[in-house]
């Protein structure tokens, strides 16, 4: 059974149709992208599925429909998103930041623990841990944004966009880096703009096209469809 | 000397305790018992300033119409406690109702307002602030609610254990006006206020306020109930607004419109922003020199009639003036306020560091 399932999705700001009735599922341990231009909607997708704008369809979530659950009541369930744009707590810690992450544990001496591998993914995070988040380099803010997602021991981890704005060798670490944590079997489902990385790294994909799913896949097969290369990988 | 203060916070507790209990004899004595009035008040301005604090300073949600809070408080102690209705309940019955009906008010102002932020955020609460002042104004007919303009009058004073506060005491011979009895009620509600605020900040409670204030959207992404955590900062805030309202009241035996105007809520915004938003010493310092320095400017009056033979600068003109210097001196030099919270004084010291940690990055991943 499918840890994610969607069918039918809508997603619409006033008379503005941004996703159009989409189906698609994400199983157990899969790392699966969603990839497609600017205004696809991929971002608005997984705000619909995290509840931050009110959705239309049906979304089962390990078994049980979310159904106009409130954002926090959807986290509660085991879905964490790294929004766009990170939406680090500037004037927070990086450790408060983490702390936050944790908000709805009890259980300290494993949020403790969680902690300490947090810092130990990403090292870079420690040596900063008293710095405020909003000081960070916007790839450490990404990275910040990530391990703050992963405190909650999401079942499923959504990330939007993690490469947009770092530059190209930062996209690489963070890549690695979820890489490393889809290795750990954390279920991911990633939305990016760059296809290329997104393939590479994931084992399903789908391609959003003005929010409509128009292809589906193994991430290598797309990688190697002519229809996708000549899209987004710029062949 | 302040550094050995530090070291013993024992000592500091003691010495604080025993200047505060002393203050308004060292106040009455040394500079009249007018000055006595103005601690009161100060104390009054710091709740207010406490209250207001959690609101702008926890939570991140502006408010522009604050006074509103302090004004239900203080209409509801006048009519429950005065010959307005012939109602003469006992203050500890009056002003927790105050304190809770304000706090309903909160988050009445609260519920509609939750998508809004900023600037938006800001209009709605001014509009909320001017309403509740306009109906005290104008609900003296059919029924008389508030006796309009000329408010109601009468108020009954504080009494403790049938020592009532109106009337000034006898003893070791002194005569003692009730401005002192009030300024240990107020000292103990302020302390308390204090109290309260800082343990909200540490709290779970506060935490989640710190995380709205920052970035709504991924405070929602933590599983925090963010509508709320905001109806929660609008009702305590305004708690302590109409706790604050009633002490004025029966302090005053007095109260009417005029005293609840937008002026008063930009004043004690002011004295949040300027002091430090979100540091609690911060709120104290900010309202306790934006009560005491207009107060003692009237002294200049004085000084020019000795000096000159004549007012050349009227102070209350004069006030003015320097309040609008110093916050514009403030937000140029120390726009974090006087006495920053940790947060935000790094956040201003630190904005240079990140250019170089940007390159220090990419050197790192290149390795």
């Amino acid at each position: 059974m499918s840890l994610l399932k969607v069918s039918g999705l809508k997603v619409a700001y006033g008379g503005i149709q941004a996703v159009r009735g989409i189906d698609f599922h994400v199983d157990e341990g899969e790392l699966v992208c969603l990839i497609g231009a600017n205004g696809a909607g991929k971002s608005s997708t997984l705000k619909g599925l995290m509840g931050l704008v009110t959705p239309h369809g049906k979304v089962h979530f390990s078994g049980e429909r979310l159904h106009k659950l409130p954002t926090h009541a959807i986290v509660a369930r085991g879905m964490a998103l790294v929004p766009e744009g990170r939406g680090i707590f500037g004037r927070l810690t990086v450790a408060e930041n983490l702390d936050m992450g944790a908000y709805l544990r009890n259980d300290r001496e494993a949020v403790r623990r969680d902690i300490k591998r947090a810092y130990a993914l990403f090292p870079r995070l420690l040596e900063r841990s008293k710095q405020l988040a909003g000081t960070l380099s916007g790839g450490e803010q990404q990275m910040l944004a990530i391990a703050r997602a992963l405190m909650g021991r999401p079942r499923l981890l959504l990330l939007d966009e993690p490469s947009m704005g770092l530059a190209p060798l930062m996209v690489q670490k963070i890549y690695e880096t979820i890489g490393m944590i889809a290795a750990e079997g954390v279920t991911i489902l990633l939305v990016e703009q760059n296809a290329n990385l997104a393939l590479q790294v994931s084992h399903r994909a789908y391609v959003m096209e003005s929010g409509e799913i128009t292809l589906s896949g193994a991430s290598a097969e797309l990688a190697k469809d002519s229809q996708v290369r000549a899209a987004y990988l710029g062949d | 000397m302040l550094d050995g203060l530090r070291k013993r916070p024992r000592l500091t507790a003691v010495l604080l305790a025993l200047l505060l209990a002393a203050l308004p004899f060292i106040m009455g004595f040394g500079l009249g018992n007018s000055w006595v009035r103005v601690l009161d008040f100060v104390l009054l301005y710091v709740l207010l300033a406490i209250g207001l604090n959690i609101v702008v300073g926890y939570a991140g949600l502006l408010d522009l119409g604050y006074i509103a809070f302090y004004a239900i408080g203080a209409y509801l102690y006048a009519w429950l406690a005065s010959p307005h209705f012939g109602l003469h309940l006992p203050f500890w019955l009056v002003l927790p109702l105050g304190a809770m009906l304000a706090g309903l008010f909160g988050v009445l102002l609260g519920s509609p307002t939750l998508r809004l932020r900023g600037d938006y955020l800001a209009i709605v609460t001014l509009g909320f602030g001017e309403i509740i002042r306009i109906f005290m104004n104008n609900l003296n007919a059919p029924f008389n609610l508030t006796n309009g303009p000329q408010g109601i009058n009468l108020i009954d004073p504080v009494s403790v254990a049938g020592f009532a506060f109106g009337k000034p005491l006898h003893i070791f011979g002194m005569t003692l006006p009730p401005t002192y009895f009030y300024y240990y009620l107020f000292l103990a509600f302020t302390l308390l206020a204090i109290f309260v605020a800082l343990r909200l900040q540490d709290s779970r409670i506060g935490r989640a306020w710190a995380a709205i204030r920052e970035d709504e959207i991924a405070a929602a992404a933590m599983g925090i109930n963010t509508r709320n955590m905001k109806l929660l900062a609008f009702a305590m805030g305004a708690t302590f607004g109409g706790l604050a309202g009633g002490l004025f009241a029966a302090f005053q035996g007095f109260i009417s419109p005029e005293s609840f105007n937008l002026w008063e809520s930009i004043l004690v915004l002011c004295m949040i922003v300027l002091g430090g938003m979100g540091n609690i010493p911060g709120v104290i310092l900010g309202a306790v020199l934006l009560t005491v320095i207009p107060e003692a400017l009237r002294y200049l009056g004085d000084l020019q009639r000795a000096t000159l033979g004549h007012v050349v600068v009227d102070p209350s003109d004069l006030r003015m003036l320097l309040f609008g210097v110093a916050l514009v001196a403030m937000m140029l030099y120390r726009p974090a306020g006087l006495l920053p919270s940790r947060q935000r004084k790094r956040e201003f010291a630190a904005e240079d560091g990140v250019a170089d940690q940007e390159q220090a990055d990419l050197y790192d991943a290149k390795a």
